[in-house]
């Protein structure tokens, strides 16, 4: 087993900031589909123990390639899978014991951002509903023409115009629609967002444009981010603490310059070779 | 050192492409001239909307015309210009001397028809030569690297991971022995360690059977090590072009510069990635 407790040799003033989450020897299994009349005893365990916690403003990468358990992790801190064990805390109260009407207050500080921007927004609604959707549920009071001055407020803090509000999701390219979902995530004013793998459907060059608005967003908000990603030089560069995950373990934990200058773990090794270099 | 006096493998010249609506004419590739050289790795870098992946798909005249309609332009391979060649002559070429590998291995496959199935088509059209396909297939899966080649063969797409099925797909370019293999966004859909493996793989195959490769993609991370030349696009055109090292060690062109630097480097946390200034850019394009 790797060292699950990192800690950062320097005092950086995030240490000194209260946990936002606390992610305690979390397993996700799934069963496997059995036979006719056979209740089935074999199942997947995609997530098998693991352990981290994420401080306000944040940024705790989680890197790993294609089934290694890093989506299913997200998934579970946002609420979208049952853990099978362990414990998921935000701010001191399990979440993971909560349902119905009494995860909304938790679903309103955090916010998730998907991979493909394509699938994620529903072609049929404008920019105006979809951003203003989350509104609806969390701030009832609002009247329609308030959603949608907020609606432009975030359109614009996220660099879109302002005549984008009328317009539906396939007039806009990759990037764009990325930025559109970070505004509908923006638009509850979550704590933490959850981004699983946000850049990984897009051009380089649109791609630094999105992770410079992460960052910005981060200053400017307070921000705390779960940062998914299967490309470890785009987390290494976002992160304040990178968590490797192997197999549905993390092998290994690091403060992020330390996991490039110093990696620990042969796996961690493989990735940061395999990563193209100029 | 290739002979500078032969023939080229491919030459292009002069080609423009336009997508033609109701609405409007959208120049896609715009005066573009460029040869490889028998043996040779080049790759094309822009991003999405350059023309990159138009110029590589009018090479055996892929786009459906219309919308694509070809304005200007010759596409020399081995002397023979490909854009006016009939129909059933450019089946000779299409899949067979130029082969493709796409950018999303899952929708290049059918997947209702088997690994086996769908390369014994590729061979029955461009190697009706071969006496026993199922060997030859076999052959070409473990060339790719696959480690169980006979059940991969008996497979279906949904059973294999993105990186296997992208190994058969360049098994299924390799079986017909091309001259040419253009490699569109080939590892875009692909974890960063499956990437490193496809790459290898094309390096490989490329000095064994001596074929040209030609690259295309959005990141210059990829280029370095992996093709002589480079050439890069913006908005139809070609803006650069020459020997990789020399491009990536002093790249001339703003836009090249930009496209380098806007690729994550390690070891630079928490600092600003630089950003293309498109409004730069194309200020700087209408006075040339």
């Amino acid at each position: 087993m790797p060292d699950s407790t990192p800690s950062s040799p320097s005092p950086d003033p995030a240490d000194r900031s209260p946990v936002l989450l606390e992610v305690e020897e979390l397993v996700v299994r799934y069963p496997l589909p059995g036979g006719f009349f056979r209740r089935s005893r074999r199942f997947v365990e995609p997530v098998q123990g693991v352990s981290f916690r994420i401080r306000a403003g944040q940024t705790v990468g989680l890197v790993g390639e294609s089934g290694s358990g890093k989506t299913t992790i997200g998934k579970a801190v946002v609420r979208l899978v049952p853990p099978h064990s362990g414990a998921i805390r935000y701010r001191q109260e399990r979440i993971d014991l909560l349902s119905g009407a009494r995860l909304r207050p938790y679903r309103k500080r955090v916010q998730m951002i998907f991979q493909d921007p394509h699938n994620s927004l529903n072609p049929r609604l404008t920019i105006a509903r979809i951003v203003g959707e989350p509104l609806e549920i969390h701030f009832p009071a609002l009247r329609a023409a308030e959603r949608r001055d907020r609606a432009a407020q975030l359109l614009a803090r996220v660099g879109l115009p302002a005549d984008s509000l009328d317009r539906y999701p396939h007039e806009f390219s990759g990037g764009q629609r990325q930025r559109i979902g970070i505004a509908r995530a923006l638009a509850v004013e979550p704590e933490l967002l959850v981004c699983d793998e946000p850049v990984s459907a897009l051009d380089v060059s649109v791609q630094a444009q999105i992770v410079n608005l992460l960052q910005d967003l981060q200053q400017d908000l307070g921000l705390a981010y779960l940062f998914i990603s299967h490309d470890l030089a785009v987390v290494e560069h976002l992160s304040d603490e990178v968590l490797v995950l192997h197999e549905g373990k993390i092998v290994e934990a690091a403060p992020a310059e330390e996991l490039y200058r110093n990696p620990k773990n042969e796996y961690t090794r493989k990735l940061l070779a395999s990563i193209p270099s100029l | 050192m290739p002979d500078p006096d032969a023939i080229p493998l491919l030459e292009v010249s002069n080609l423009s492409i336009d997508f033609v609506s109701e609405e409007r004419i959208v120049h896609a590739v715009d005066g573009v001239s460029f040869s490889m050289q028998a043996g040779s790795t080049l790759a094309v870098v822009g991003e999405s909307g350059s023309g990159k992946s138009v110029t590589a798909l009018s090479l055996a005249r892929l786009l459906p015309s219309p919308p694509a309609q070809i304005r200007s332009g010759k596409v020399f391979f081995e002397g023979t210009d490909l854009l006016t060649l009939p129909e059933r002559a450019l089946r000779h070429y299409r899949g067979g001397k130029i082969a493709y590998v796409f950018q999303e291995p899952s929708t290049s496959l059918n997947p209702v028809f088997s690994v086996g199935f769908q390369l014994s088509e590729a061979m029955a059209l461009h190697r009706p030569d071969l006496q026993d396909r199922r060997a030859a297939g076999i052959a070409a899966l473990t060339e790719v690297g696959i480690r169980d080649p006979e059940r991969c063969w008996k497979s279906y797409p949904h059973e294999l991971s993105g990186g296997m099925q992208q190994r058969v797909m360049i098994a299924m370019a390799l079986v017909c022995r091309p001259r040419l293999l253009v490699a569109d966004e080939p590892t875009t859909a692909l974890d960063v360690t499956i990437q490193a493996q496809i790459l290898q793989l094309l390096r490989e195959i490329r000095s064994r059977f001596g074929m040209s490769i030609l690259l295309i993609t959005h990141n210059f991370g990829l280029v370095k090590g992996f093709a002589d030349h480079v050439l890069v696009m913006f908005r139809g055109k070609i803006v650069e072009q020459g020997p990789t090292d020399a491009v990536l060690a002093s790249p001339r062109h703003p836009y090249t510069q930009a496209l380098i630097a806007c690729v994550p480097r390690l070891g630079e946390s928490k600092k600003r990635l630089t950003t293309i200034d498109y409004a730069r850019l194309d200020a700087l394009l209408s006075q040339s």
